[in-house]
């Protein structure tokens, strides 16, 4: 049983959905195929899961100033994760969400939690409220 | 909407506040997917405006018809409606990598808000004007709003190098050569990272193409932000200003079998007996480095294509003084407004091999464009592309 309190770094709506725990850090441009919302890197060990739909943890971000122009395009395409959970804010990752709630798309929630705790949440079905807790069996 | 993304990314970042910038340089206008476009589109329905000057970055089409690519006709109408809406929002068309060398040189001290690896690099290290690594959506958002939020590299605290790079072991007619500085940014690069270094030990002051050369590479190796130079870049007239006079966390001295790793490094193909095709110029090429392709070139044709990047600022010197039909007539394509890792402009040719003097395409290429790599000089690689095979220690003019 998990039952942890998140902090709400972009509000979204609730979500219940299975937990993606990546195991290394992530380039979202390069990294992640904008169109099917699988991860396309092959030197990533969750290469060829899909991202969409997911609680997605997500321990470190690396790579290309353009990860929000790509998670923008997995919101207009029905393809993002269900909710993000991140380790710390990353301003270049998440102003693909600003500008998915300024252009009117429905935008996953976005959250902060310590990465120590994602391997155990992997595979969980998990439900998020909006005010950032997180339960799950 | 602008200041409210602004907003919006400062409170996240926990910024003090915002600051008013004197400029932008927007890496927002290569096409990704629709909702780019969409976005720039909704921001020209809105009436914005930028507020301050915006030059603009490669889009992913060569806007002057100097050379082709193969995007799909959806992709393409899209990635031309992307140029044209940042067109409107009152942005620059100077569609380069290289603002800098096409008279956007911010001053000293100046708050700016660039985007593109190698803009941001160079105008922190270089220009020694200050902006984060400002990426897509926001940039544009930092030019109407003219304000940027108040963070990072543009605090002076924030500036201070931390780790010593000391060159002073290294071969030193190497170090004066063009094809050892994006070498040494490969392994800048991996080494720091996100961390601010000061390289010490030349004997000489690096002029500004190879400290482009550098910049680039270092940032498609790592997440380099600014880099000093101790007694050439302009917050370091030396080493201990640079560390504003802080001990540093971290001493690296560089050897040649470091280096010579980090030369192994940018190549992906190296038991290539033939070469496809040869590309140069990320950074876009500057009117010098046109000067010495031409020198190099030496009226000769080649045997395989060369691919020549450049911003129309250069196109229009090359142009001018006759150049560009010298040039074309070798058989070398010039490429403006775009390059060849950001749109498909090589021929589609399962295990192809490209060689490049640049530290970047060295990086992206084999991902971005399914070639494999061999890095050389700018000698190494005209001869290569007049021969048609690999040549290596190919003398400089």
């Amino acid at each position: 049983m998990v039952n942890l309190q998140a902090e709400v770094l972009l509000a979204g709506p609730a979500a219940a959905a299975t937990a993606l725990a990546l195991t290394a850090p992530i380039s979202f441009w390069g990294g992640v195929d904008p169109k099917s919302g699988l991860i396309a890197d092959p030197r990533h060990p969750e290469n060829g899961e899909s991202i969409s739909g997911k609680v997605l943890f997500v321990p470190e971000t690396v790579g290309s100033s353009s990860a929000a122009a790509i998670l923008l395009e997995l919101v207009h395409g029905k393809r993002a994760p269900a909710a993000i959970v991140l380790h710390e804010p990353d301003a270049i990752l998440l102003l693909g969400l600003i500008v998915a709630k300024e252009m009117g798309f429905e935008t996953p929630i976005a959250l902060r939690l310590d990465r120590e705790r994602f391997p155990a949440l992997h595979g969980l079905a998990l439900q998020v409220s909006p005010d950032g807790l997180i339960r799950g069996t | 909407m602008a200041m409210r993304i602004v907003a919006e990314t400062a409170r996240l970042m926990g910024a003090g506040g915002l600051i008013p910038i004197e400029s932008a340089h927007i890496d927002g206008a290569l096409y990704h997917g629709d909702s780019g476009t969409l976005f720039a589109e909704r921001l020209v329905a809105g009436g914005a405006k930028t507020s301050v000057r915006a030059t603009l970055n490669v889009g992913a089409i060569d806007l002057t018809g100097c050379s082709r690519n193969r995007l799909p006709p959806h992709e393409l109408a899209m990635a031309r409606r992307m140029m044209i809406a940042y067109q409107r929002l009152g942005c620059e068309s100077t569609w380069t990598c290289a603002p800098y060398q096409a008279g956007h040189r911010p001053r000293l001290g100046s708050q700016v808000a660039w985007g593109e690896s190698n803009a941001v690099v160079f105008c922190n290290s270089v220009l020694g004007a200050r902006t984060n690594r400002y990426g897509d959506f926001l940039d544009i958002a930092c030019a109407i709003s003219g304000r940027a939020p108040d963070y990072g590299l543009h605090r002076t605290e924030n500036r201070r190098a931390t780790v010593v790079f000391d060159l002073s072991h290294v071969d030193r007619k190497f170090l004066s050569s063009d094809v050892a500085w994006p070498v040494l940014g490969n392994l800048y690069g991996r080494l720091i990272g996100d961390a601010i270094g000061v390289i010490t030990g030349l004997v000489f002051r690096p002029w500004e193409d190879i400290l482009k050369a550098f910049g680039a590479t270092a940032a498609s190796a790592g997440s380099v932000g600014l880099f000093h130079v101790a007694g050439a870049t302009p917050e370091a007239p030396d080493e201990a200003t640079a560390r504003h006079s802080v001990p540093a966390h971290e001493r690296i001295i560089v050897t040649n079998d470091m280096l010579l790793d980090a030369q192994r490094r940018l190549s992906t193909a190296d038991r290539a007996d033939r070469v496809d095709a040869v590309a140069i110029g990320s950074p876009h090429l500057s009117l010098e480095e046109f000067d010495n392709l031409r020198r190099l070139l030496a009226g000769r044709k080649l045997a395989v294509p060369l691919y020549a990047c450049t911003g129309r600022h250069v196109l229009r010197l090359l142009e001018r003084d006759g150049y560009r039909k010298e040039i074309e007539s070798s058989g070398v394509t010039i490429v403006a407004d775009t390059c060849i890792v950001v749109t498909p402009i090589l021929p589609e040719k399962p295990g192809a091999v490209l060689m490049t003097n640049s530290g970047k395409f060295a990086h992206y290429a084999p991902s971005n464009t399914g070639y494999s790599v061999l890095y050389g000089s700018m000698a190494d690689c005209v001869e290569s592309a007049v021969t048609g095979t690999p040549i290596f220690g190919a003398p400089t003019w």
